[in-house]
C-alpha cells in the first residue's frame, strides 16, 4: 500500500510542478515514466546442440536499449524513464511478483508463457495497468483470450507462418514437405503452417513426424536422407521444431536437394541479426555495444514494447495508461522501428503491425509482406488474424 | 594518321576555347568506398575516386577548392583537392559522421555522429574539435541558417529537429516532428526552417522566429501504399518557390509548391531515391537512387526525366561543383 501512495505521490507532484511551469514553456513538463519488466523463466529443455546457447538476459537486454532511447528524448522534454526489472526463477510466484510489480508501475512489460500471462492480467490490481506481452506467440492471446489492456509487441505464431508462406509463394516454391517436431510447441506451429499454406494457396504434400532418438550430431547423414526419401515430389522441406532442437541437423541431409525452411534455413522472424537495410545496422550496433551480442527476435518485441511507452508519452505529454492506450490505437500513432515501414496496433486484438523478415543464416532474404500481396487496410495485416478472424471483442466500445 | 592528328590539334583548340572544366555532379558511393563524378555537358560518369569507408554526406566549400566528405565508417571527414582527387588530410569527426553542414564562415564543420548521439563541430583550418553538442539518438540531417546564427540538427530516433545557437554552442529549442526526420533546410531567407520525416512522410514547416510548426507537406501517389512514400532529402529552386522532394521507396519526387505547400506533380526516378543536387543553372536536378545504383537526371521546366547514369552501389549524397 505504502508504494502505491508513494507512486501516487510522485506523480500528484509532477503534475503540480507542470502547472506552475506551463505559461513560461509548453515543453517544460516533468514527468516520471516508470516501466516494470516481470519474467517469468522458462525451465531449460535438452536440445540436441550445445551451439547456440539462449543469452540469458534476452528481451531484457533489449527493453534496456529502449530504455536509453527513451531517456535521450525525455532528456529533451523534461519526461525521466526508469525500468524495474524482475525476473523469477521457473518455479516463481509469479502471482505474487506480479502484484508487487503491478502496485509500483502502471506500464508493465510480460516476458512468460500465455499460461502465466493471463494469470497476472486478469489479477484485479491490473486493472488500470497497461501490459506489453513480449515473448508468447500463443495465437490465443490475440483471439478468444485477449484483453483491452495488453498490448503484443511479440509477433502471434501466424505472423511468422504467413510471412514464411508469402515468400515460398512469390518464389513459387509451393509444394512442400512438412517435418513436424514431437512438443506441443511443435503442433502448434505445424498448425500454424498447414494454416498459412492453405490461406495462401500453397500445398503440403507429405508430412512427417520427427521421432529420432539417436544422436543426430554423428547419424544426421545416415538417418535424415531414409526420412525425406519418403517424400511426394516437393519444392521445400518445411520443419516445424520450436525449440531449435533437430531441425539444424534436416539442412543439407535430405535425400532430394532442396531448401530447408520454417525452424532452420529460410526462417520468418521478427528480428535477426542479418537485418541491416532501413538503418537495422544502427540499432543492431547499439544493441551490441549495450549486450555484447547479437540482437534477437526476442530483445526487438521488448524493444519495441518500451519504445511504444516513449512515443506515446513523447507525443501525449502524459504518463496515464487510459491516455497512453488511447493514443497507441489512434490512427496517429506510429513507431519508426527499422523495418522500412511505420508500425502501430490493430485496433480490434493489440497485436503490433510489422513487417516480418525472412532470413537465412547470412543474409535477409526478404521482408513480409512482399509486394503483391495487399489488403484494404494496410498489407501488413495481410500477416496474421484479422479482424474477420478474430474472436476477440475486449477492444470493441 | 593524319586526320587523327589534326583532331587532337583541333581538341586541343577547343579546349583552350572554352572554360578547361566542365561542371559536375559528385556522388558518393556507401558501399563503394568511391565517388563518381558526373560530367553535366556529357551526362556521363568521367571520374570515379576511392575514398574512405562508407562515404556519405559530401560538401565543397565556397569556391570549391575543397571537397568535404563524411567517410562514416572510417569515422572521419576526409578533405580533398577535387582538382586531382587526392585526400589530402582526415579531420576529426567524432564516431560515425553522417551528414554535416559548412558554416557560412567556410571555417566550420557541423556534423551528425550518427552513432553517437552528438553533434560535434569542427574547424576545418586548426582541424581540431571545437565542441561536441548532446543531440537525440541518430542525429542525421544538418542545416544551417543563413546568416549562420543557428544550427539544426534532426536526430532520427528522438523524432525532433534541434535548434543550435552557434554563438553559445547550447541547444535553445527541440521541436519534435514525425517519425524518423533525415533532413532539414532553411527556406525563403531563413524564415522557415523545413525538415522531412522519412517514416511519417511528411515535411513539417517552421517559422524560425518562434518555433512553431506553420505547416505540414503530405504527399500521396496513386497505387503506392502511403507507408513507402517516405520523404528524405529536398532541394530548393533558387526563388524558393518550388521545392523538390525525394520520396525514397515510392522512386518518385515530389514537386512542392512552397507557397501553398501542395504537391504539383510527381516525377518516376529510380529505386529509393535518397539526395539530390542540381546542375549551375539549375536547368537540371540530379537524383541519387541507393537501390538501382543509378542518378537520375530530371529537367526542371519540363519536369520530367531524361536521363538514367549507372553510378557506383548505393550511391547517397550529391553536391554540385560549377
Amino acid at each position: 500500500m505504502l508504494r502505491t501512495w508513494c507512486a501516487i505521490g510522485i506523480r500528484a507532484c509532477g503534475f503540480m510542478a507542470c502547472l506552475s511551469v506551463m505559461p513560461a514553456s509548453v515543453r517544460a513538463e516533468e514527468i516520471e515514466i516508470s516501466i516494470g519488466y516481470l519474467r517469468l523463466e522458462t525451465p531449460p529443455r535438452p536440445v540436441l546442440s550445445g551451439l547456440d546457447p539462449i543469452p540469458p538476459a534476452r528481451g531484457i537486454e533489449g527493453a534496456e536499449l529502449a530504455l536509453k532511447d527513451n531517456q535521450t528524448t525525455g532528456g529533451f522534454l523534461g519526461h525521466q524513464y526508469t525500468m524495474d526489472v524482475v525476473s523469477l526463477a521457473p518455479d516463481g510466484d509469479v502471482v505474487a511478483a506480479a502484484q508487487t510489480m503491478l502496485a509500483g508501475h502502471d506500464l508493465v512489460l510480460l516476458d512468460m508463457s500465455a499460461e502465466a500471462l493471463l494469470q497476472v492480467v486478469d489479477l484485479p490490481s491490473a486493472g488500470a495497468t497497461l501490459l506489453f506481452n513480449v515473448s508468447s506467440k500463443a495465437p490465443s492471446l490475440r483471439d478468444g483470450d485477449c484483453r483491452a489492456n495488453l498490448f503484443h509487441t511479440v509477433p502471434e505464431l501466424g505472423m511468422e507462418a504467413d510471412a514464411l508462406m508469402q515468400v515460398l509463394m512469390t518464389k513459387r516454391w509451393t509444394r512442400l514437405a512438412l517435418i513436424e517436431g514431437p512438443s506441443a510447441e511443435d503442433a502448434a506451429l505445424a498448425r500454424s503452417y498447414r494454416d498459412a499454406a492453405q490461406k495462401f494457396g500453397l500445398k503440403i504434400v507429405s508430412e512427417s513426424r520427427w521421432s529420432f532418438d539417436t544422436d543426430l550430431r554423428r547419424a544426421a547423414a545416415r538417418e535424415v536422407p531414409l526420412f525425406t526419401q519418403k517424400f511426394k515430389a516437393h519444392d521445400v522441406v518445411l520443419v516445424a521444431d520450436a525449440h531449435d532442437d533437430f531441425a539444424r541437423y534436416i539442412e543439407h541431409n535430405t535425400w532430394e536437394p532442396r531448401p530447408v525452411a520454417g525452424a532452420v534455413g529460410l526462417v520468418a522472424e521478427a528480428w535477426a541479426p542479418v537485418v541491416e537495410q532501413w538503418g537495422a545496422a544502427q540499432l543492431q550496433s547499439r544493441f551490441e555495444d549495450l549486450a555484447q551480442r547479437d540482437m534477437t527476435a526476442e530483445d526487438y518485441a521488448a524493444w519495441a514494447a518500451v519504445r511504444v511507452i516513449g512515443e506515446a508519452v513523447t507525443r501525449t505529454g502524459s504518463a496515464d495508461p487510459a491516455v497512453l492506450r488511447d493514443y497507441i490505437l489512434s490512427d496517429g500513432f506510429e513507431l519508426a522501428a527499422f523495418q522500412g515501414r511505420p508500425l502501430s496496433f490493430r485496433t480490434w486484438n493489440g497485436q503490433m503491425r510489422q513487417p516480418i523478415p525472412v532470413v537465412n543464416a547470412h543474409a535477409q532474404v526478404a521482408s513480409a509482406p512482399p509486394e503483391g500481396f495487399e489488403h484494404a487496410r494496410n498489407p501488413l495485416d495481410t500477416l496474421g488474424l484479422d479482424q474477420m478472424e478474430s474472436d476477440c471483442h475486449a477492444f470493441e466500445n | 594518321m593524319p586526320l587523327k592528328t589534326k583532331m587532337s590539334a583541333s581538341l586541343l583548340a577547343l579546349a583552350f576555347a572554352l572554360p578547361v572544366q566542365a561542371s559536375e555532379i559528385w556522388v558518393s558511393n556507401e558501399k563503394d568506398d568511391t565517388l563518381s563524378v558526373i560530367d553535366i555537358d556529357t551526362l556521363e560518369v568521367v571520374r570515379m575516386i576511392e575514398v574512405g569507408e562508407r562515404p556519405r554526406g559530401i560538401t565543397f566549400n565556397s569556391d570549391y577548392t575543397r571537397l568535404y566528405i563524411c567517410a562514416s565508417d572510417s569515422d572521419a571527414v576526409q578533405v580533398m583537392d577535387p582538382e586531382t582527387g587526392e585526400i589530402l588530410h582526415d579531420l576529426p569527426s567524432g564516431e560515425d559522421p553522417e551528414q554535416f553542414v559548412l558554416h557560412p564562415d567556410d571555417r566550420h564543420l557541423w556534423i551528425a555522429n550518427e552513432d553517437d548521439a552528438v553533434t560535434t563541430v569542427v574547424d576545418v583550418e586548426t582541424r581540431k574539435v571545437v565542441t561536441q553538442i548532446n543531440v537525440g539518438i541518430e542525429p542525421e540531417g544538418m542545416a544551417v541558417s543563413p546568416d549562420g546564427k543557428t544550427v539544426i540538427t534532426t536526430s532520427e530516433t528522438t523524432n525532433m529537429a534541434h535548434w543550435i545557437d552557434t554563438g553559445t554552442h547550447e541547444i535553445y529549442a527541440n521541436t519534435l516532428v514525425d517519425a524518423r526526420p533525415r533532413h532539414a533546410e532553411f527556406v525563403k531567407d531563413g524564415s522557415e526552417l523545413w525538415v522531412s520525416s522519412e517514416i511519417g512522410g511528411t515535411i513539417t514547416v517552421f517559422d524560425t522566429t518562434d518555433q512553431s510548426e506553420i505547416g505540414k507537406i503530405h504527399f500521396e501517389i496513386q497505387g503506392v501504399h502511403p507507408d513507402l512514400i517516405q520523404p528524405v532529402g529536398f532541394e530548393l529552386t533558387p526563388d524558393h518557390k518550388t521545392a523538390f522532394v525525394a520520396l525514397g521507396p515510392s522512386n518518385h519526387v515530389a514537386v512542392v509548391n512552397t507557397e501553398t505547400l501542395a504537391v504539383e506533380e510527381y516525377i518516376l526516378v529510380g529505386r529509393r531515391v535518397w539526395h539530390m543536387a542540381f546542375s549551375p543553372d539549375h536547368s537540371q536536378l540530379f537524383t541519387t537512387n541507393g537501390v538501382s545504383g543509378d542518378v537520375t537526371v530530371i529537367d526542371v521546366a519540363s519536369r520530367k526525366p531524361v536521363k538514367t547514369i549507372k553510378v557506383g552501389r548505393f550511391p547517397w549524397g550529391a553536391a554540385m561543383r560549377p
